[in-house]
């Protein structure tokens, strides 16, 4: 039951830099061949086959389409798994934009409306940051495809933390901003 | 050898049909080789309205009868049950107070409605219309129909779904696939000739409200994400007008007829002319005229656009957070495409139109749009279409109870279906047999506000040191967007047993229960059908041959022939009352045998008038 290796099943080369017009395509193309529409007149145990198969595949194209997903399931088949503790952990480079930004929702959450803008330049900030680390994982990507290394992988796991610590501040922030229902959603 | 310009069909098979089995209509299609069709009833509408009547001697009536019964014999008539699908009582106590549903005890994990002295659950309900579709495609098709593709919202939760193919076992359908409405509708666009692209469908119907962005790519239909709302749609439109002329009678005749169901009934047909006549003309009348009094009340455009803004305000939600989900700026959507009968209303077109910047696909009757796309969906399974592919979404992400109250997510809504997640179980306590698993469906974070899906029992557990079971769960969403949950011991690779405790709909054995005892009214109703049916035979020919005993040829036949009529004509006398259609048929075909030489000597000139139209 154990899942086969997504880039074997999807008949990719490992690696972290993924071409999605060609992994888009593999998808498209097992999935004609795959889907259990293909087997509604089949026998029962086709049908599942079918089945199993393609949601093996969709589950493949999910974790692989997506960077971070992607870069997660590469480090847990190298036997590096994302701590849930890590990433709850505040960046020290981060601490006083924290600091910050926790006032400023005090504030908000306090009904100073006043406070508004200055949370939206928080949340301006933080996508920021979220796209810098993207960036920043593209570039390990690159250099991890050119010359495998395990302190690669272990500067991937930290960038991968640091950006799930962004993101949920970015969530957090626009949780409060929807909840006074002003921010388009 | 085949002889030339004989074309291969391959072996026979029987056709599978598309159903929309809609809140307010149903419609069965079918793919010919010219494409997708909607069969018509033989009545010869297209539409058959989801009425069903439960009359006093158990005859059930099912489409435009049972809605004229709806106003005589409210208590007897039931609409809308799509509305209950898949639901506890609790879900639904709003809308039962503008419904005449009345609701049995014991309706929490599933409705139970009292209907002309039957309790019955809303699959059951959805069945009897099922099986007026299969009726309807039967007559057309000229074979038996056992296999269909049916649609449902792309909303729908898996009790729902579930609730739904339960309603097809129930009525003898193989319910092939589910699909979403939304996509069935691009399906039957056929977008896709035209070029690759992105299409948004808007699909506002009787009950429901779903939005879903597709991506189109060589045929293959990929749903990115959906959105909706499983209580929104047409109804509320009738319900807020019913409930402001209930009102205004109120006033004008100084008497309350809100509990009068009859009374409900004329006035909810009349306000859902008024708004269905809005659609095309600036101003429609509200009228009703019952026990000798008038209420009329005009009603413009513009005051009916002022009515129902909010309603139509609360489908934009749902389609920017589908954009969101999808990833897709409203640039970058191509196509339009409306859905259901709702979207005729112009308002509802603007706002569209405003969202996504974009005119709208209006070119198919927004009615049967879902059919002809359940119909493509049917040609697909059948492989009669090749080279079209759907690949669809769950609406709702699954998760699993986790301690604290919390759900922990296990596969995100809009994840293309089939998709799976696996999960290690361990115990808690020494010798430990049981682990149960609580499973939700929903967005929130916390148990109480998901809907639970339903609870495995993990049984029978090798007795060890707590946290030493080491037991895989893989949770499978099906291309139906129904779970199945299997569990593996890890250690010894062993099948683990699973009980399923839905939370919500019916149990295997309770539908088997369904099954059998539909079967056994069918099976009476056949029944009688076919021995009226082999009498209004029986008494053509018998009126025929009558006829003819008193005509010039009767002298031409000899005492002998005389005899066989006579002996044929009262032996199908005496079995005329029999139960037994074979019986009386066989004695009609006798009868016919017997009369072949009066026939033909019959044939000449004028006589053949008298026996015109019989079988003689």
């Amino acid at each position: 039951m154990s899942a086969p290796d997504y880039y074997w099943f999807l008949g990719l080369e490992r690696k972290l830099d993924l071409d999605l017009e060609d992994l888009e395509r593999r998808f498209y193309n097992l999935s004609r061949r795959l889907h259990p529409d293909r087997f509604a007149r089949a026998t029962a145990t086709e049908q599942q086959a079918a089945l199993e198969n393609t949601a093996i595949l969709n589950d493949a194209y999910r974790a692989l389409r997506d960077p971070v997903s992607r870069a997660e399931y590469f480090l847990k088949a190298h036997g590096l798994e994302l701590g849930e503790q890590e990433s709850r952990k505040t960046p020290p480079e981060l601490l006083e934009e924290v600091f910050e930004l926790n006032m400023v929702l005090d504030e908000f959450r306090q009904g100073g409306a006043a406070a508004r803008p200055q949370l939206e330049q928080a949340h301006r900030h933080l996508a920021a940051l979220r796209e810098e680390a993207d960036a920043q994982l593209g570039r390990l990507f690159n250099e991890y495809d050119h010359a495998p290394d395990g302190k690669l992988l272990a500067a991937i796991r930290g960038l991968l933390n640091r950006r799930r610590y962004i993101r949920n501040l970015e969530a957090q922030v626009e949780r409060e901003l929807a909840n006074v229902g002003a921010l388009p959603d | 050898m085949s002889a030339p310009f004989q074309i291969d069909f391959g072996p026979r098979r029987t056709p599978v049909v598309g159903i929309d089995l809609g809140t307010t209509n149903s419609l069965v299609a079918f793919m010919d080789l010219t494409g997708p069709a909607v069969i018509p009833g033989d009545d010869g509408d297209r539409l058959v309205p989801s009425v069903v009547h439960h009359g006093r001697s158990g005859e059930i009536t099912v489409g435009n009868p049972a809605r004229r019964l709806l106003i005589t014999e409210p208590e007897r008539t039931v609409y809308s049950v799509k509305r209950l699908m898949g639901r506890g009582v609790a879900d639904v106590r709003e809308e039962l107070r503008l419904f005449p549903f009345r609701i049995a005890a014991g309706s929490e994990s599933v409705i139970r409605l009292e209907l002309g002295g039957r309790t019955l659950t809303p699959p059951e309900i959805s069945a009897s219309i099922l099986r007026q579709l299969r009726k309807n495609a039967e007559a057309f098709l000229g074979e038996p129909v056992s296999q269909a593709v049916v649609t449902v919202p792309a909303y729908f939760n898996d009790a729902q779904r579930q609730a739904t193919k339960d309603a097809g076992r129930i009525a003898g359908l193989e319910v092939l696939r589910l699909v979403n409405e939304p996509t069935a509708a691009a399906l039957a666009y056929g977008l896709d000739k035209r070029k690759d692209g992105i299409v948004a469908v808007y699909d506002l119907g009787g009950g429901t409200f779903d939005i879903s962005i597709l991506k189109l790519h060589e045929g293959i239909f990929e749903v990115l994400a959906t959105n909706g709302d499983t209580h929104l749609g047409g109804d509320d439109i009738d319900n807020l007008l019913l409930r402001i002329a209930l009102e205004d009678i109120a006033s004008e005749w100084g008497e309350d007829v809100s509990g009068d169901g009859v009374a409900v009934q004329l006035l909810r047909r009349a306000v859902v002319a008024a708004k269905e006549r809005l659609s095309f003309v600036p101003v429609a009348t509200i009228d009703l005229e019952y026990k000798g009094r008038v209420y009329q009340r005009e009603l413009a455009r513009p005051q009916f656009e002022r009515l129902i803004v909010d309603i139509v305000d609360r489908t934009l939600g749902p389609c920017r957070h589908c954009l969101k989900d999808a990833q897709v700026a409203v640039e970058q959507i191509d196509e339009v495409v409306l859905v259901g009968g709702s979207t005729r209303i112009p308002l509802v077109r603007q706002a569209v139109e405003n969202l996504f910047r974009a005119r709208p696909h209006t070119e198919l009757n927004p009615e049967e749009v879902v059919a002809l796309g359940a119909a493509v969906q049917a040609g697909i399974l059948m492989g009669a279409v090749e080279d079209k592919l759907l690949l669809d979404v769950t609406p709702l992400s699954l998760g699993i109870e986790t301690m604290g109250g919390v759900v922990s997510k296990l596969i995100h809504r809009n994840s293309t279906i089939p998709a799976s997640a696996t999960e290690v179980f361990t115990t808690a306590v020494d010798g430990q047999r049981n682990v149960l698993i609580h499973v939700l469906q929903g967005e929130r974070e916390l148990v109480k506000d998901c809907r639970s899906l339903a609870r495995f029992d993990l049984k029978d557990i090798e007795p060890l040191p707590a946290g030493m079971p080491r037991i895989e769960v893989r949770f499978l969403i099906d291309a139906n967007g129904i779970l199945s949950v299997t569990a593996r011991e890890q250690r010894t690779g062993r099948e683990q047993s699973v009980e399923v405790k839905p939370s919500y709909g019916l149990t295997d054995e309770q539908v088997e229960a369904m099954i059998r005892e539909s079967y056994e009214r069918a099976e009476e109703d056949i029944r009688e059908r076919q021995t009226r049916e082999a009498r209004v035979e029986a008494d053509r020919i018998l009126g025929a041959v009558e006829k003819a005993r008193l005509h010039d040829a009767w002298l031409e036949l000899s005492d002998e022939e005389h005899g066989a009529v006579e002996l044929a004509l009262n032996e199908l006398l005496m079995v005329y009352h029999s139960t037994d259609h074979l019986l009386i048929r066989a004695h009609i075909e006798k009868l016919n045998q017997a009369t072949l030489k009066l026939a033909e000597v019959m044939m000449s000139g004028a006589v053949r008038s008298a026996l015109k139209g019989t079988k003689l």
